[in-house]
C-alpha cells in the first residue's frame, strides 16, 4: 500500500486489465502519488449544495428515430480484426 | 512563383491563386509534397501521407467551393477512410479507418483535400508530443525543443509550411498550446460546436476538434466548414453556424476585455509576461476597454482536469482490448491474459498512468472523494467564467506560462508536464471557446521562440474572439515571422 494515498497501483492496474512489470508499478506508484497529492487541494473547497455539471453546456433529451439504417457491413466491421473466422471475431476460449 | 513561396501561402492566399487559375490544385499538392520531403526529416510532423489519393482528389477539385483544392493535414486521431489512424499508439498498429469522421466528410464536401496524418501524444495525452509511441516531432523554431502537444504534429506542420492548415483536437489545451509554442493560430471551438463523430475519444466531455492555421482568417474559414450539428454526435449543438469572417474589422471600440487577476501567477516566464502586457496595451489602443476580472476557482482547474479527464479516458480506452481491431498480444493463454498483455504491450506509460488513475478515482469508496468532488468544483469554475462574461466579452491570458521547452526536459515528471496546461484547461472544463495567436518572441540559446496570446470567449461566441484576434493580428507582424526551417529550399 502506498505512502500518502490509498492507491495501490498494482491492484488498480489489474482492475484496468493492464499487466505491469514490478518496476513500472513502482515508478507509477511514485508519480501517481505526486498527482494525488496535488489534487488534494480540492478538499479545501466547500462544495455542499453544488449541482454536478455533467456537461458544460445544457443539452437535454437528445433523441433520434429508432430506425434501421445502412452502416458497416460485417466484412467492414471485421476488416481490422486481429483474428477472425466465419464472420466472427476469434478470441481464446472464455467458458470451459 | 517558386514552390517555397507557394507553400508559405495562407489558405486565403492559396484560394485566390486557385480561383484566379494562376495555379492548379495538382500543382499545390506537388509543391506540398516537395516541401514535406525537404523538411519533414528534420521536423517529424507527419506519421503518414496519401499523396496519390490527394493528387486524384486534386484532379477533380472544384476550386470555387469554400475550401476547394486546399490540402488539409489531419491529426492522426481523426478517422479518414482507408488511412491509418494510429493515435500515435502501438495498440492501433495496422488499423485502417473504415469510415470518415464527420469533420472529414464536411471538409471533402467543401472541396478540401485531407492528405496526411500528423503526429501527437499517444491518444492526445500530453503537452509535448513526446508521448508519441511512433516518432518525435521537433519545434521548427529550435529543433532541440518540443512543438507542444498534443497536436504537436499539426502545429509543427503548419509552422514549417508543410501544411496550409490542419485539424487538431483540444481536450485540455492540445490545439492552443502547440499553436503557441510553434507560433501559429489554434482555435478550440465551444464544446458541441464541431462534431466529435470519428474523433477517437479521450475525454468525451472535454474533447473538441478545431483548426490550426497560419492566420486568424484561415481559422475562421475552416471553422465555417466544420462547425454545425451532427445527428451522429448527440452532444453537438443545433444552433445555426454564422459566417465567422463576417465580423472582421480593425476597430475594437465597444469591446470589453477581461484580464483575470489570478493569472499573474508565479512561474510565468518574464518574457511571456512582458509580451502579454504589450498585447493588452495594443488591444487597448485598437479601442478595446480593459477590465480586471476575478476567476477565484481557476486555481483548481488542473486538479479537476486530471480527475475528470483520466476517469473518462479509463472508460473510453477500455475498447482497446485486442479483440476487434489493432494490436493483439501473441499466444494468449486465456482471455484475461489477452487483455492484460495486449494493453501492457500496446499502451505507452502515460496512457497506462492515466487509465490507472482514472480507474482509481471512479472506484467504489473513492468516487465521491475524487470524481464527484471534481465535478462539483468544475461547476464552481463554470460559474466563475459565467460571471466574468457578464462584465466582459472575452478574457486575455498567456496560452502557456513558458515558451517551448527542451525535448526530454519534463518527461520524467508528469505533474510538471500537466502544469503546462494551466491557462488552457479551464476552457475545456467550462466548454467555452478559446484561441491562441502569436504575440511575440523570447530568445533562448540563440533561438527565437514564439509566445502565444490566448483569448477566451463565451459559449458559441467564436465570432467574437476571431474578430478580436484578427484585429490584433492585423495590427502586428508576429504572424509574418517564419521559423529558420522555412528558409530551407525544397528538396535539400
Amino acid at each position: 500500500m502506498a505512502g500518502n494515498s490509498d492507491l495501490d497501483v498494482a491492484y488498480v492496474a489489474r482492475l484496468a486489465r493492464i499487466n505491469l512489470t514490478e518496476e513500472e508499478a513502482k515508478t507509477f506508484q511514485k508519480q501517481l502519488n505526486d498527482v494525488l497529492k496535488y489534487v488534494e487541494k480540492l478538499r479545501q473547497l466547500d462544495v455542499t449544495g453544488i449541482d454536478v455539471a455533467a456537461h458544460p453546456l445544457p443539452v437535454f433529451n437528445v433523441f433520434r428515430e429508432d430506425a434501421p439504417r445502412d452502416w458497416f457491413t460485417a466484412e467492414q466491421a471485421l476488416s481490422n480484426a486481429p483474428r477472425q473466422a466465419n464472420g466472427l471475431f476469434v478470441v481464446p476460449k472464455v467458458v470451459e | 512563383m517558386i514552390d517555397n513561396d507557394l507553400t508559405a501561402a495562407s489558405i486565403a492566399d492559396l484560394q485566390s491563386l486557385l480561383r484566379g487559375r494562376e495555379i492548379a490544385p495538382r500543382e499545390v499538392i506537388s509543391a506540398l509534397r516537395e516541401r514535406i520531403e525537404g523538411v519533414d526529416g528534420a521536423i517529424g510532423a507527419y506519421l503518414s501521407f496519401d499523396f496519390e489519393g490527394a493528387i486524384k482528389a486534386a484532379e477533380h477539385a472544384n476550386v470555387d467551393l469554400p475550401l476547394g483544392g486546399i490540402p488539409i493535414a489531419i491529426k492522426d486521431i481523426i478517422n479518414v477512410t482507408g488511412q491509418p489512424c494510429t493515435c500515435a499508439s502501438k495498440i492501433l498498429n495496422g488499423y485502417r479507418a473504415p469510415y470518415d469522421a464527420t469533420v472529414i466528410q464536411k471538409l471533402r464536401a467543401a472541396g478540401a483535400i485531407p492528405f496526411g496524418k500528423t503526429n501527437l501524444d499517444e491518444f492526445a495525452m500530453g503537452s509535448s508530443t513526446e508521448n508519441s509511441a511512433l516518432k518525435s516531432t521537433h519545434n521548427p523554431w529550435d529543433l532541440s525543443r518540443v512543438p507542444g502537444g498534443s497536436s504537436g504534429g499539426s502545429a509543427a506542420a503548419v509552422a514549417s509550411d508543410e501544411a496550409f492548415g490542419a485539424l487538431g483536437s483540444d481536450t485540455g489545451g492540445s490545439i492552443r498550446q502547440p499553436a503557441a509554442l510553434c507560433g501559429v493560430v489554434g482555435l478550440k471551438p465551444t464544446y458541441g460546436r464541431v462534431s466529435r463523430f470519428g474523433l477517437v475519444a479521450f475525454a468525451s466531455s472535454l474533447d473538441q476538434i478545431g483548426p490550426v492555421t497560419k492566420t486568424v482568417r484561415d481559422a475562421a474559414l475552416i471553422l465555417n466548414v466544420i462547425a454545425g450539428h451532427d445527428p451522429q454526435d448527440s452532444t453537438s449543438l443545433t444552433e445555426p453556424v454564422p459566417d465567422y469572417v463576417a465580423r472582421f474589422g480593425n476597430d475594437l471600440h465597444g469591446v470589453r476585455l477581461g484580464v483575470p487577476k489570478e493569472y499573474t501567477i508565479k512561474g510565468i516566464d518574464p518574457h511571456v509576461r512582458t509580451a502579454i502586457n504589450a498585447a493588452v496595451k495594443q488591444l487597448n489602443s485598437l479601442g478595446a476597454d480593459i477590465v480586471e476580472v476575478s476567476l477565484p476557482n481557476t486555481q483548481y482547474a488542473v486538479a479537476v482536469y486530471y480527475i475528470i479527464a483520466t476517469a473518462e479516458a479509463s472508460a473510453n480506452l477500455a475498447r482497446f482490448d485486442g479483440v476487434r481491431y489493432g494490436y493483439r498480444a501473441e499466444n494468449p493463454k486465456d482471455v484475461l491474459d489477452l487483455y492484460g498483455r495486449t494493453r501492457e504491450e500496446g499502451f505507452g506509460p502515460e496512457v497506462k498512468r492515466r487509465i490507472i488513475l482514472g480507474t482509481y478515482v471512479l472506484s467504489a469508496g473513492y468516487y465521491d472523494a475524487y470524481y464527484l468532488r471534481a465535478q462539483k468544483v468544475r461547476e464552481l469554475i463554470r460559474r466563475d467564467f459565467a460571471s466574468a462574461f457578464q462584465k466582459v466579452d472575452a478574457l486575455i491570458s498567456p496560452t502557456s506560462p513558458v515558451a517551448a521547452f527542451k525535448l526530454g526536459e519534463r518527461v520524467a515528471d508528469p505533474l510538471q508536464m500537466y502544469l503546462a496546461d494551466i491557462f488552457t484547461i479551464a476552457a475545456n472544463l467550462t466548454g467555452i471557446c478559446g484561441i491562441s495567436i502569436p504575440c511575440g518572441f523570447t530568445e533562448l540559446d540563440g533561438h527565437q521562440l514564439p509566445i502565444g496570446l490566448q483569448l477566451l470567449g463565451r459559449p458559441l461566441d467564436e465570432g467574437r474572439i476571431l474578430q478580436i484576434a484578427h484585429a490584433y493580428e492585423q495590427s502586428t507582424d508576429w504572424h509574418k515571422a517564419r521559423p529558420p526551417i522555412a528558409s530551407i529550399a525544397p528538396g535539400t
